[in-house]
């Protein structure tokens, strides 16, 4: 259950406005890859193109092609819906549904789309995906209280656990941990750990640490300056990145002599 | 030999920290100063409850200012000065509202009986009162057929109204991208929050006349009236509460691989469903006590009618009018007084029922929070 990412010449625009350009980029199904960069060198916009994501703004569009195991997403007539349901994200800040239970909020994904599943199902769903966020030993005896109700870090993991339900190829994380305390960090990190063994997981940090810690690959996005469009700078093992990058800019950046 | 040593008591030693504060009792003692002062300066034009509060009012507000500013300093006296025009503010914007309540109770509840809600003013003529009036028995006939009016009459508008007005705010919020058809109908509907009353009801009733010849009325054209005054404010409350719906819940849907109309059925609305149908709530009760509309559209009828599409209907505000402005018997007016102030009490009562129906559904619909 996971699937390889290429990226040829991609361009992401706001309107006119050129906001990355000409990233090409191979990801390889169960690795962990993470985007580092400074603020607005243009990592999440990046990351929300690959699933389709980043047309939902308005003037939002896309040049090239993003190919999941060699299918393009962005070829005519692919309905963004079918790529999100096999393209899972988290976002920066959790964002459990208010209206919804724990159990309902893991369920989400199915129950939105109105696919019929017996009760014992989606018992199993439920303890499955929460088993996989790490938060069922946490939550089990409170399943039918409100999500909105749980600390951040749970609230982040009862995203990764909602993600996880729809059984995606990939997982997208945008900044996951940057609303978190160090113990929920280091959980969602153990997570990270272990939901590659599973997913392809692409995840964007300003945590060079972080990046360090959990990924396996890493690509560096610089901007030139403002107004100008972001770049993929160098894209490497993670190791090769931190400790013997071949690029002036990612060595500055990673060792903190940047600008 | 113990020497017996007695320690004096340790004197009461005030805080430094309450150097120049007036004491707590301080400003009832103008407040009591203010009301014996009032009460004099009152009754030298002739003593009356108004004139002595008028006075006592602003005395305290003067004299909380210069007792403050004696002992506590110019800042704390503009403070005090503030806070108590404030309150009187508060105070003075209260008044109307406790005095109608007052008024509409007071002189309604005689009139109030189960007779008055379940009969009809079907047969009542002058002869009916000035019998009452003469004998001095209880009043006879009632507002059941008005209140069957209003209701119906709510009830159309609210069916009508509701899902255009929702989805015209669901059209503006979730799907429009500020282009021309949004704006027009952003302009269209602060126009029409705008328009009068009695210019909605000449235009249904106008409308239906071409359809159904000229002076067709029945409780249906009353209810498209009330509707094109009901829809600006359903457009209007909807997409308030439809905005404030973070999008990030939206983009949460979506990631999920979850259709957008979906998104907005099961996410965006449940998620501002206590305020939208509070919205509504409000909206009923803004149109609920029209009269000039339903005058032209509905007509007047003393018999029930619970056929909207047919026929003259009653309703409470057209009541009112009619027993106040034409009096069942033009001699003995006190009965139709009576029964005008009962069935203003009723109105009363339903506007409070359908305020508090909208906080109670606020209430269940509000997310739920805890742990």
């Amino acid at each position: 259950m996971s699937k390889r990412i290429d990226v040829n010449d991609l361009n992401v625009y706001y309107g006119n406005f050129l906001a990355v350009e000409g990233v090409n980029i191979n990801i390889e199904p169960k690795s962990v890859t993470a985007f580092i960069g400074p603020s607005g060198c243009g990592k999440s916009t990046f990351l929300r193109t690959l699933n389709r994501m980043h047309e939902v703004l308005p003037g939002a569009r896309v040049e090239g092609e993003v190919l999941l195991d060699g299918e393009n997403l962005y070829g005519p007539g692919v309905d963004p819906v079918t790529v999100r349901s096999q393209i899972g994200m988290v976002f920066q800040r959790p964002n459990p549904f208010p209206t919804m239970s724990i159990r309902d909020n893991v369920l989400a994904g199915v129950k939105l789309n109105s696919k019929r599943l017996s009760k014992s199902d989606a018992d199993a769903l439920v303890e499955k995906s929460l088993t996989g966020a790490n938060l069922w030993n946490e939550v089990k005896d409170r399943l039918d209280k409100p999500g909105s109700g749980l600390s951040g870090g749970q609230q982040q993991r009862l995203c990764i656990a909602r993600a996880i339900a729809v059984k995606p190829e990939v997982i997208l994380m945008d900044e996951p941990c940057s609303a978190l305390d160090p113990i929920s960090t280091l959980a969602i990190e153990d997570l990270i750990e272990e939901l590659k063994n599973e997913y392809t997981v692409v995840i964007v940090t300003h945590n060079m640490q972080q990046a360090a810690r959990v990924s396996d690959k890493t690509a560096f996005f610089n901007i030139a300056g403002t107004g100008k469009p972001g770049k993929l700078i160098e894209y490497s093992d993670t190791g090769v990145i931190f400790s013997n990058p071949q690029e002036k800019a990612t060595e500055d950046y990673v060792s903190g002599r940047f600008g | 030999m113990p020497q017996l040593t007695t320690t004096p008591p340790a004197p009461v030693k005030r805080n430094i920290l309450t150097k120049n504060q007036l004491p707590g009792w301080a400003i009832w003692a103008v407040l009591a100063g203010s009301l014996v002062l009032g009460a004099a300066l009152s009754s030298l034009i002739g003593f009356n409850v108004v004139a002595w509060a008028l006075f006592s009012a602003v005395l305290f507000v003067a004299a909380g200012y210069f007792v403050t500013l004696s002992v506590e300093g110019a800042r704390k006296a503009k403070d005090r000065f503030v806070t108590n025009i404030i309150y009187a503010a508060f105070i003075v914007a209260l008044l109307p509202l406790v005095s109608v309540i007052w008024t509409v109770l007071a002189r309604g509840i005689p009139g109030l009986s189960l007779d008055f809600l379940t009969t009809s003013m079907n047969g009542m003529t002058g002869a009916v009162d000035n019998q009452a009036v003469q004998n001095g028995t209880p009043v006879l006939g009632g507002a059941y057929h008005a209140i069957v009016g209003t209701l119906l009459i709510t009830l159309w508008a609210t069916i009508i109204s509701v899902p255009i007005g929702l989805l015209a705010a669901v059209y503006l919020v979730e799907y429009s991208k500020g282009g021309v058809l949004s704006r027009a109908i952003t302009f269209f509907v602060d126009v029409m929050t705008g328009i009068p009353s009695i210019v909605a009801g000449l235009f249904a009733a106008a409308f239906f006349g071409l359809m159904f010849g000229p002076g067709t009325r029945t409780g249906f054209i009353a209810a498209v009236a009330l509707t094109v005054l009901m829809i600006p404010v359903v457009v209007r409350s909807t997409e308030e509460m439809l905005k404030i719906v973070p999008n990030e819940l939206r983009e949460a849907s979506y990631a999920l691989g979850v259709r957008k109309w979906r998104t907005i059925i099961k996410v965006v609305v449940p998620t501002a469903i206590s305020g939208i149908a509070s919205g509504v709530t409000l909206a009923i009760a803004r149109v609920i006590g029209e009269t000039a509309p339903i005058l032209v559209t509905a007509g007047f009828i003393n018999s029930i009618n619970w056929n909207v599409f047919s026929g003259w209907m009653a309703s409470l505000p057209t009541f009112i009018y009619r027993q106040l402005m034409n009096p069942t018997s033009p001699t003995n007016v006190e009965p139709s007084a009576q029964r005008a102030w009962a069935a203003a009490l009723v109105l009363i009562v339903f506007v409070m029922l359908l305020n508090l129906l909208a906080r109670l559904i606020a209430r269940i619909f509000a997310p739920k929070t805890g742990r």
